[in-house]
Protein backbone atom coordinates (compact mmCIF):
# COMPACT_ATOMS: atom_id res chain seq x y z
CA UNK A 1 0.00 0.00 0.00
CA UNK A 2 1.42 3.36 -1.01
CA UNK A 3 2.55 5.80 1.65
CA UNK A 4 0.37 8.52 0.09
CA UNK A 5 -2.66 6.52 1.25
CA UNK A 6 -1.31 5.66 4.69
CA UNK A 7 0.11 8.95 5.91
CA UNK A 8 -3.25 10.82 6.05
CA UNK A 9 -4.65 8.09 8.33
CA UNK A 10 -1.63 8.30 10.63
CA UNK A 11 -1.86 12.09 10.82
CA UNK A 12 -5.64 12.06 11.33
CA UNK A 13 -5.60 9.35 14.01
CA UNK A 14 -2.79 11.06 15.87
CA UNK A 15 -4.56 14.45 15.81
CA UNK A 16 -8.07 13.20 16.60
CA UNK A 17 -7.03 10.86 19.44
CA UNK A 18 -4.83 13.56 20.99
CA UNK A 19 -7.60 16.18 20.74
CA UNK A 20 -10.54 14.05 21.90
CA UNK A 21 -8.79 12.01 24.60
CA UNK A 22 -6.59 14.91 25.72
CA UNK A 23 -3.40 12.86 25.62
CA UNK A 24 -0.31 12.22 23.55
CA UNK A 25 -0.19 9.19 21.23
CA UNK A 26 2.68 7.15 19.86
CA UNK A 27 2.63 5.03 16.73
CA UNK A 28 3.37 1.42 17.67
CA UNK A 29 3.49 -1.58 15.35
CA UNK A 30 2.57 -1.27 11.68
CA UNK A 31 1.94 -4.61 9.95
CA UNK A 32 0.63 -5.92 6.67
CA UNK A 33 -2.15 -8.34 7.59
CA UNK A 34 -2.23 -11.35 5.34
CA UNK A 35 -4.65 -13.42 7.36
CA UNK A 36 -8.27 -12.46 8.00
CA UNK A 37 -8.96 -9.58 10.31
CA UNK A 38 -9.44 -10.41 14.00
CA UNK A 39 -11.20 -7.91 16.19
CA UNK A 40 -9.41 -6.81 19.39
CA UNK A 41 -12.34 -5.28 21.28
CA UNK A 42 -14.94 -2.67 20.32
CA UNK A 43 -14.71 -1.85 16.62
CA UNK A 44 -16.37 0.43 14.07
CA UNK A 45 -16.19 0.01 10.30
CA UNK A 46 -16.38 2.77 7.71
CA UNK A 47 -16.78 1.97 3.99
CA UNK A 48 -15.17 4.21 1.37
CA UNK A 49 -16.22 4.44 -2.31
CA UNK A 50 -14.68 6.46 -5.13
CA UNK A 51 -11.15 6.92 -6.51
CA UNK A 52 -10.03 4.71 -3.64
CA UNK A 53 -12.28 1.93 -2.40
CA UNK A 54 -12.27 -0.23 0.67
CA UNK A 55 -12.92 -0.06 4.35
CA UNK A 56 -11.27 1.16 7.53
CA UNK A 57 -11.86 -0.31 10.98
CA UNK A 58 -11.08 1.52 14.19
CA UNK A 59 -10.67 -1.08 16.91
CA UNK A 60 -10.11 -0.43 20.63
CA UNK A 61 -9.39 -3.09 23.21
CA UNK A 62 -12.45 -3.33 25.46
CA UNK A 63 -10.80 -1.72 28.49
CA UNK A 64 -9.41 1.07 26.29
CA UNK A 65 -12.84 1.69 24.76
CA UNK A 66 -14.42 1.97 28.22
CA UNK A 67 -11.71 4.40 29.35
CA UNK A 68 -12.09 6.49 26.18
CA UNK A 69 -15.88 6.60 26.59
CA UNK A 70 -15.51 7.57 30.24
CA UNK A 71 -13.09 10.37 29.37
CA UNK A 72 -15.40 11.71 26.67
CA UNK A 73 -18.59 11.31 28.73
CA UNK A 74 -16.96 12.92 31.75
CA UNK A 75 -18.17 10.05 33.97
CA UNK A 76 -17.52 6.33 34.43
CA UNK A 77 -19.41 4.12 31.99
CA UNK A 78 -20.02 0.36 32.03
CA UNK A 79 -18.29 -1.92 29.53
CA UNK A 80 -21.61 -3.12 28.18
CA UNK A 81 -23.03 0.38 27.74
CA UNK A 82 -24.20 1.57 24.33
CA UNK A 83 -22.20 4.75 24.84
CA UNK A 84 -18.97 2.72 24.52
CA UNK A 85 -19.95 1.56 21.02
CA UNK A 86 -21.20 5.06 20.19
CA UNK A 87 -17.88 6.54 21.28
CA UNK A 88 -15.88 4.15 19.08
CA UNK A 89 -18.16 4.87 16.10
CA UNK A 90 -17.75 8.62 16.53
CA UNK A 91 -13.98 8.30 16.97
CA UNK A 92 -13.89 6.25 13.74
CA UNK A 93 -16.03 8.87 12.01
CA UNK A 94 -13.66 11.65 13.06
CA UNK A 95 -10.41 9.80 12.27
CA UNK A 96 -11.57 8.60 8.86
CA UNK A 97 -13.33 11.85 8.02
CA UNK A 98 -10.19 13.83 8.75
CA UNK A 99 -8.06 11.35 6.78
CA UNK A 100 -10.26 11.48 3.68
CA UNK A 101 -10.21 15.27 3.92
CA UNK A 102 -6.42 15.13 3.64
CA UNK A 103 -6.64 12.62 0.76
CA UNK A 104 -9.14 14.86 -0.99
CA UNK A 105 -6.60 17.68 -0.80
CA UNK A 106 -4.29 15.34 -2.78
CA UNK A 107 -6.89 15.03 -5.53
CA UNK A 108 -8.70 11.80 -4.57
CA UNK A 109 -12.47 11.98 -4.50
CA UNK A 110 -14.75 9.60 -2.67
CA UNK A 111 -17.79 9.12 -0.52
CA UNK A 112 -17.72 7.94 3.07
CA UNK A 113 -20.52 5.88 4.61
CA UNK A 114 -21.66 6.41 8.21
CA UNK A 115 -19.75 4.18 10.67
CA UNK A 116 -21.21 0.83 11.67
CA UNK A 117 -20.41 -1.22 14.76
CA UNK A 118 -18.32 -4.19 13.64
CA UNK A 119 -19.36 -7.05 15.88
CA UNK A 120 -18.01 -10.04 14.00
CA UNK A 121 -14.85 -11.59 15.45
CA UNK A 122 -13.27 -11.92 12.01
CA UNK A 123 -14.34 -12.64 8.47
CA UNK A 124 -12.98 -9.59 6.67
CA UNK A 125 -10.22 -11.04 4.58
CA UNK A 126 -8.32 -8.94 2.06
CA UNK A 127 -8.63 -9.71 -1.65
CA UNK A 128 -5.85 -10.22 -4.17
CA UNK A 129 -5.80 -6.56 -5.15
CA UNK A 130 -6.57 -5.15 -1.69
CA UNK A 131 -3.74 -4.95 0.80
CA UNK A 132 -4.57 -4.72 4.48
CA UNK A 133 -2.48 -2.68 6.87
CA UNK A 134 -2.85 -2.62 10.65
CA UNK A 135 -1.50 0.31 12.65
CA UNK A 136 -1.34 0.46 16.41
CA UNK A 137 -1.46 3.74 18.32
CA UNK A 138 -0.34 3.64 21.93
CA UNK A 139 -2.22 6.00 24.25
CA UNK A 140 -2.17 6.34 28.06
CA UNK A 141 -5.60 4.65 28.00
CA UNK A 142 -4.39 1.63 26.00
CA UNK A 143 -3.93 0.58 22.38
CA UNK A 144 -6.00 1.76 19.43
CA UNK A 145 -5.83 -0.23 16.17
CA UNK A 146 -6.54 1.08 12.72
CA UNK A 147 -7.12 -1.61 10.09
CA UNK A 148 -7.03 -0.26 6.54
CA UNK A 149 -7.97 -2.32 3.47
CA UNK A 150 -8.08 -0.18 0.33
CA UNK A 151 -7.32 -0.28 -3.35
CA UNK A 152 -7.25 2.21 -6.20
CA UNK A 153 -10.40 2.11 -8.28
CA UNK A 154 -8.99 1.18 -11.69
CA UNK A 155 -12.00 2.37 -13.66
CA UNK A 156 -11.89 5.76 -11.95
CA UNK A 157 -8.11 5.92 -12.42
CA UNK A 158 -8.52 5.28 -16.16
CA UNK A 159 -11.19 7.99 -16.37
CA UNK A 160 -8.92 10.44 -14.56
CA UNK A 161 -6.01 9.58 -16.87
CA UNK A 162 -8.23 10.06 -19.93
CA UNK A 163 -9.33 13.46 -18.70
CA UNK A 164 -5.71 14.50 -18.16
CA UNK A 165 -4.56 13.36 -21.64
CA UNK A 166 -7.58 14.96 -23.32
CA UNK B 1 -11.15 16.79 25.28
CA UNK B 2 -14.39 18.61 26.14
CA UNK B 3 -14.36 19.80 29.73
CA UNK B 4 -17.66 21.41 30.64
CA UNK B 5 -16.39 23.07 33.82
CA UNK B 6 -13.49 24.61 31.93
CA UNK B 7 -15.81 25.79 29.17
CA UNK B 8 -18.21 27.39 31.67
CA UNK B 9 -15.30 29.41 33.01
CA UNK B 10 -14.19 30.43 29.54
CA UNK B 11 -17.43 31.48 27.86
CA UNK B 12 -19.96 34.11 28.74
CA UNK B 13 -23.56 33.00 28.01
CA UNK B 14 -24.95 33.97 24.59
CA UNK B 15 -28.49 35.32 24.60
CA UNK B 16 -30.75 36.71 21.86
CA UNK B 17 -30.64 40.50 21.55
CA UNK B 18 -34.35 40.80 20.79
CA UNK B 19 -35.60 39.29 24.07
CA UNK B 20 -32.49 38.33 26.10
CA UNK B 21 -33.64 34.69 26.05
CA UNK B 22 -31.20 31.80 25.50
CA UNK B 23 -30.31 30.98 21.90
CA UNK B 24 -32.34 27.92 20.76
CA UNK B 25 -30.48 25.15 18.89
CA UNK B 26 -31.45 22.19 16.75
CA UNK B 27 -28.73 19.51 16.72
CA UNK B 28 -28.67 17.05 13.80
CA UNK B 29 -26.27 14.09 13.85
CA UNK B 30 -26.76 10.34 13.44
CA UNK B 31 -24.41 9.75 16.36
CA UNK B 32 -26.11 9.99 19.77
CA UNK B 33 -22.68 10.50 21.25
CA UNK B 34 -21.98 13.50 18.97
CA UNK B 35 -25.40 15.01 19.76
CA UNK B 36 -24.75 14.71 23.50
CA UNK B 37 -21.35 16.29 23.10
CA UNK B 38 -22.78 19.24 21.18
CA UNK B 39 -25.66 19.54 23.67
CA UNK B 40 -23.16 19.86 26.50
CA UNK B 41 -21.35 22.64 24.65
CA UNK B 42 -24.67 24.41 23.97
CA UNK B 43 -25.53 24.24 27.66
CA UNK B 44 -22.10 25.60 28.49
CA UNK B 45 -22.68 28.50 26.08
CA UNK B 46 -25.93 29.33 27.93
CA UNK B 47 -28.09 28.02 25.07
CA UNK B 48 -31.22 25.86 24.98
CA UNK B 49 -31.58 22.60 23.07
CA UNK B 50 -34.80 23.04 21.09
CA UNK B 51 -34.63 19.67 19.37
CA UNK B 52 -32.51 16.80 18.05
CA UNK B 53 -32.56 14.72 14.89
CA UNK B 54 -30.60 11.70 13.67
CA UNK B 55 -31.10 12.17 9.92
CA UNK B 56 -31.98 14.80 7.34
CA UNK B 57 -35.69 13.93 7.09
CA UNK B 58 -36.22 14.25 10.83
CA UNK B 59 -34.20 17.47 10.80
CA UNK B 60 -36.73 19.09 8.42
CA UNK B 61 -39.65 18.00 10.61
CA UNK B 62 -37.90 19.18 13.76
CA UNK B 63 -36.99 22.52 12.18
CA UNK B 64 -40.62 23.16 11.29
CA UNK B 65 -41.74 22.12 14.77
CA UNK B 66 -39.14 23.98 16.86
CA UNK B 67 -38.18 27.00 14.67
CA UNK B 68 -34.71 27.20 16.23
CA UNK B 69 -32.36 30.19 16.11
CA UNK B 70 -29.56 28.03 14.75
CA UNK B 71 -29.01 24.48 13.47
CA UNK B 72 -25.84 22.41 13.93
CA UNK B 73 -25.97 19.88 11.07
CA UNK B 74 -23.83 16.82 10.36
CA UNK B 75 -23.22 15.88 6.71
CA UNK B 76 -22.83 12.09 6.51
CA UNK B 77 -26.09 10.58 7.77
CA UNK B 78 -28.38 7.72 6.77
CA UNK B 79 -31.61 8.26 4.77
CA UNK B 80 -31.01 11.90 3.92
CA UNK B 81 -27.62 13.58 4.17
CA UNK B 82 -27.05 16.97 5.76
CA UNK B 83 -26.47 18.94 2.57
CA UNK B 84 -29.82 17.88 1.07
CA UNK B 85 -31.54 18.70 4.36
CA UNK B 86 -29.96 22.17 4.29
CA UNK B 87 -31.28 22.75 0.77
CA UNK B 88 -34.82 21.73 1.75
CA UNK B 89 -34.87 23.72 4.99
CA UNK B 90 -33.47 26.88 3.35
CA UNK B 91 -35.96 26.55 0.45
CA UNK B 92 -38.80 26.68 3.00
CA UNK B 93 -37.09 29.04 5.44
CA UNK B 94 -34.59 31.36 3.69
CA UNK B 95 -33.78 32.94 7.04
CA UNK B 96 -32.55 29.60 8.49
CA UNK B 97 -29.11 29.75 10.06
CA UNK B 98 -27.34 26.42 9.64
CA UNK B 99 -23.78 25.53 10.60
CA UNK B 100 -22.37 22.30 9.16
CA UNK B 101 -20.51 20.14 11.71
CA UNK B 102 -18.67 17.27 10.04
CA UNK B 103 -15.48 15.26 10.24
CA UNK B 104 -15.28 15.33 6.43
CA UNK B 105 -14.02 18.83 5.77
CA UNK B 106 -12.87 18.86 2.18
CA UNK B 107 -13.53 21.79 -0.05
CA UNK B 108 -16.17 20.16 -2.28
CA UNK B 109 -18.30 19.35 0.75
CA UNK B 110 -17.95 22.80 2.26
CA UNK B 111 -18.72 24.53 -1.04
CA UNK B 112 -21.75 22.33 -1.68
CA UNK B 113 -23.13 23.07 1.79
CA UNK B 114 -22.55 26.82 1.44
CA UNK B 115 -24.13 26.84 -2.03
CA UNK B 116 -27.24 25.16 -0.61
CA UNK B 117 -27.55 27.81 2.08
CA UNK B 118 -25.42 26.78 5.07
CA UNK B 119 -23.83 29.76 6.81
CA UNK B 120 -20.62 28.20 8.10
CA UNK B 121 -18.67 24.99 8.58
CA UNK B 122 -16.80 23.49 11.54
CA UNK B 123 -14.77 20.30 11.38
CA UNK B 124 -14.92 17.54 14.00
CA UNK B 125 -13.52 17.07 16.54
CA UNK B 126 -15.25 20.30 17.51
CA UNK B 127 -13.25 22.71 19.62
CA UNK B 128 -15.68 24.58 21.92
CA UNK B 129 -13.94 27.95 21.44
CA UNK B 130 -14.16 27.61 17.65
CA UNK B 131 -17.86 26.70 17.76
CA UNK B 132 -18.60 29.56 20.17
CA UNK B 133 -17.03 32.13 17.85
CA UNK B 134 -18.80 30.70 14.80
CA UNK B 135 -22.19 30.84 16.55
CA UNK B 136 -21.58 34.45 17.56
CA UNK B 137 -20.57 35.31 14.01
CA UNK B 138 -23.49 33.55 12.34
CA UNK B 139 -26.12 34.96 14.68
CA UNK B 140 -24.78 38.51 14.44
CA UNK B 141 -24.37 38.29 10.70
CA UNK B 142 -28.01 38.93 9.83
CA UNK B 143 -29.08 41.20 12.64
CA UNK B 144 -30.65 38.59 14.94
CA UNK B 145 -27.72 39.13 17.21
CA UNK B 146 -26.52 37.70 20.47
CA UNK B 147 -25.67 39.54 23.65
CA UNK B 148 -22.72 38.87 25.86
CA UNK B 149 -22.93 40.41 29.36
CA UNK B 150 -20.60 43.39 29.75
CA UNK B 151 -17.11 42.43 30.84
CA UNK B 152 -17.72 38.75 30.08
CA UNK B 153 -16.45 38.53 26.54
CA UNK B 154 -14.76 35.30 25.51
CA UNK B 155 -11.26 35.27 26.94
Amino acid sequence: MKMELIQPFISAADAVLAETLGCSTKIGDVNMEEQGYHRHGVAALVAIRGDIEGRVILDLESATAVKAASVLAGADVAESAEIVRETVCELANMVIGNAVTLLNDQGFHFKVAPPEVHASEDGLQGTRDTETLVMCFDTPHGSVFLNIAMRYNRRRSRERATLVTD
Amino acid sequence: MFDKEKVMEQFAPLTRKKDSKPVRYLVVDDSVFARKNLARMIEAFGGQLAGEAGDGCTAITEYNRTQPDIVLMDITMPQMEGIEAVERIVRQHPEARIVMVSSVGYQDNILAALQKGARHFVQKPVKPDVLYEIIRYVLNDDGVGVSVPAGEAHS
